[in-house]
């Protein structure tokens, strides 16, 4: 499959450097890490240097804070159920509205079944986490305050170490998801008041089913899964040993590029904005423009539907992604557009672009030739759409 | 991604009789930008023949919406307002080759759309047309009497079935209560009670609801019909359909009748139509609609041998 592939907030490419790394771990240094002999000791080298590339990337003080896991998902469940255990008297948890399901939907479930209270902090129009309703929420039953660290629809990004400050100040562990924000926005965990931290490898061109997470050290841990003395007895089952790897080689790289993602990516970001914005009428950026990850553009077109957006801009070969309900097989738009109260009018047709440091000029150009005319074909198929600036037309369904 | 048919794609890149129908007599409006899809169906019918000469279409929402209502349109064009009645949402779906069963609601915004046109051409009250409070699903707006069509037509037996096919309960899901008892009234009246088997992966055609064929119904169970009156009522129904299979140069007889499969023979311009199949379900629905009980019409070539 080529293309121009605008979908790296969903998934990234395995950059070929991070697989050569990975290689030699199928069928050389196949060893388990565990094993007193020296098939074994070749791989557990590779895996402590592994662990020390993600140290330097999250800018964690010590190597042993950083636990492998299987991804973001199991980082996110780790260290919510980590910290309840932990503190088993506190009964509430702090959250936000648009997290990722793997928060949110855990949250649900802890409410229903396990009787915790859970404060979901809501966000404006562009995202931003009201702060009033969040210092609210904080007090001393509160166990855990999840939040993440960048939007993956938007890329807004939450004032982290203020509300891990604010956390701290009552008692309570402060985790936060930073799954989009790892390896776009530096990071120096040692300075910081964060106490819990999961990453995801796939998103930074590392493969899928690896990820990690960051444990201050002092802090009291609750494993997980039982079964084993892997990962100092916080993340049990024989390592993913070529996951490792791939991981610490593609934290390595996103130190060197994180440069070059935060000025040329960015650049490309809003030059891609900027001519979308002014090429079709009745569309607008979703998110906090000035707060934003710099490869992350999510555009609301009014009165049309995202998966047939997506279905036309993948005929041109673009890989794009949308907050629409079609798309997912729900039957809601997404529930980050609901929350910043996007009209339905356009939540509807909210589309994301999200760059890499792989995205070259050439491509963004294509796409900009070619979003003005699937926006303007799939409108002149809508019963809504009246033409640019008009409000929408009368359309009275027999049931609404 | 959806594994959306050829002939899906073809009808989304390339839609047929899109945009507005100028002077259109019957109009049909469905869905609303809130739920995600929305469909305006505009047909020209000739006041003395009753036939649809042309038809147009806008839509809001996803691929298979605009597939489905592309395709309405090419399969009611040329076609008399009481033979498009007889259309039913499988028969979108099936025109399209098949559709995810997560999208089946697509072909139902395509059929609702339909009889809300015909409706407004007739100057009828759409029996949609409900009070508030009716509304079986708040979020999605579906009554009771959308379900009831959906799953009688389609044979559809469980709550996961019925959001697929009409999103009803799709959302805050406080509805679900309230569909089951829905899907357990017409189950109840047309005995369906067996569940169906898995649809085949991917695609929903027409092959997907056989599976209903209630085979172990006890014949006690059925209805206060004396076996003589429900054979007399089964030929009077198939007397009433005739005229208008006849039109199209056709026709239809009663063969033999089994328990609830009813055998009959397409003959004419019917037979070796493209159409048949769905000429089929017309005449199945209006069977179920006269004896009030779940029957299957099927072709008398089917009938067991030495039946």
């Amino acid at each position: 499959m080529t293309g121009i592939y605008l979908d790296n907030n969903a998934t990234t490419r395995v950059d070929p450097e991070v697989l050569a790394e990975m290689l030699p771990l199928f069928t050389q240094d196949f060893g388990n890490p565990s094993s007193m002999h020296g098939f074994g000791a070749a791989v557990g080298g590779k895996i402590e240097w592994a662990r020390k590339q993600v140290q330097a990337l999250l800018g964690a003080a010590h190597d042993s804070e950083v636990v492998f896991t299987s991804g973001g998902t199991e980082s996110d469940n780790t260290a919510i159920l980590s910290a309840l255990e932990a503190y088993p008297k506190k009964k509430s948890i702090v959250t936000s509205v648009v997290e990722h399901p793997a928060v949110l939907a855990l949250c649900d479930y802890l409410e229903k079944k396990r009787g915790y209270t859970v404060h979901r902090i809501a966000v404006d129009g562009k995202g931003d986490l009201d702060i009033d309703a969040y210092k609210a929420a904080l007090s001393e039953d509160v166990a855990i305050v999840s939040i993440m660290w960048a939007n993956n629809e938007t890329g807004t990004i939450f004032p982290i170490e203020e509300l891990a400050v604010l956390a701290k100040a009552v008692g309570a562990v402060f985790h936060t998801d930073a799954v989009q924000a790892v390896g776009k926005i530096p990071m120096k965990l040692a300075d910081s008041a964060v106490d819990m931290l999961s990453l995801s490898g796939h998103k930074l061109h590392a493969p899928k089913g690896i990820g990690a997470l960051y444990v201050k050290r002092g802090l009291r841990f609750r494993p997980m899964l039982r079964g084993g003395h892997q990962e100092r007895s916080r993340r049990a089952g024989t390592e993913n040993a070529p996951g490792i790897v791939g991981l610490g080689a593609a934290a390595q790289l996103a130190l060197v590029h994180m440069q070059d993602e935060n000025t040329r990516v960015k650049a490309l970001r809003d030059k891609l904005e900027a001519a979308i914005l002014e090429a079709v009428p009745n569309c607008f950026v979703t998110g906090n423009p000035a707060n934003r990850l710099p490869n992350t553009a999510n555009v609301a077109f009014e009165y049309i539907e995202g998966e047939a957006i997506l279905l036309l801009l993948n005929e041109h070969g673009i890989a794009a992604s949308s907050g629409s309900a079609c798309t997912s097989g729900s039957l809601e738009p997404s529930h980050v557009m609901r929350a910043m109260g996007v009209p339905y009018t356009a939540a509807h047709g909210a589309t994301r672009f999200s760059l890499s440091r792989e995205t070259t000029e050439a491509e963004i150009d294509r796409v900009i030739a070619v979003v003005p005319g699937i926006i303007e074909r799939l409108r002149s198929l809508s019963p809504y759409w009246a033409g640019a600036g008009a409000a929408p037309k009368a359309f009275a369904p027999t049931y609404a | 991604m959806w594994n959306y048919t050829d002939k899906v794609k073809e009808h989304f890149f390339n839609p047929k009789n899109a945009g507005v129908l100028d002077g259109a007599n019957a109009v049909g409006e469905v869905g609303s930008i809130t739920c995600g899809d929305a469909l305006k169906l505009m047909m020209n019918v000739n006041p003395a023949t009753n036939v649809i000469e042309d038809a147009r279409f806008q839509t809001f929402g996803c691929g298979s919406a605009i597939a489905s209502s592309s395709a309405l349109t090419e399969m009611i064009i040329g076609k008399t307002v009481d033979e498009a009645l007889l259309l039913t949402n499988r028969d979108i779906a099936e025109y399209l080759g098949g559709l995810p069963p997560e999208k089946m609601h697509c072909s139902v915004m395509g059929a609702e759309a339909l009889r809300a046109a015909i409706s407004a051409y007739k100057g009828e009250e759409w029996d949609d047309d409900h009070e508030e409070g009716e509304l079986v699903c708040k979020c999605f707006g579906i009554d009771a009497a959308m379900i009831e069509r959906a799953v009688t037509v389609n044979g559809l037996t469980t709550l996961e079935e019925v959001t697929h096919y009409t999103k009803a309960g799709g959302s805050c899901q406080t509805c679900h209560e309230k569909i089951e008892d829905v899907l357990e009234a017409v189950l109840a009246k047309t005995g369906a009670l067996k569940p169906a088997k898995a649809h085949a992966p991917g695609t929903v055609g027409l092959d997907a609801i056989l599976p209903l064929k209630p085979k172990e119904a006890p014949a006690a169970a059925a209805p206060k019909l004396t076996n003589v009156q429900r054979m007399q009522a089964i030929m009077l129904a198939i007397e009433e359909i005739r005229p208008q299979i006849q039109k199209d140069g056709g026709d239809v007889e009663l063969v033999d009748i089994d328990g609830k499969d009813i055998y009959v023979r397409l003959s004419g311009a019917c037979s070796g139509c493209s159409q048949s199949a769905g000429t089929m379900m017309g005449v199945q629905m209006k069977l179920v609609e006269k004896l009030g009980e779940f029957i299957r019409v099927k072709p008398a070539s089917l009938m067991p041998a030495g039946a």
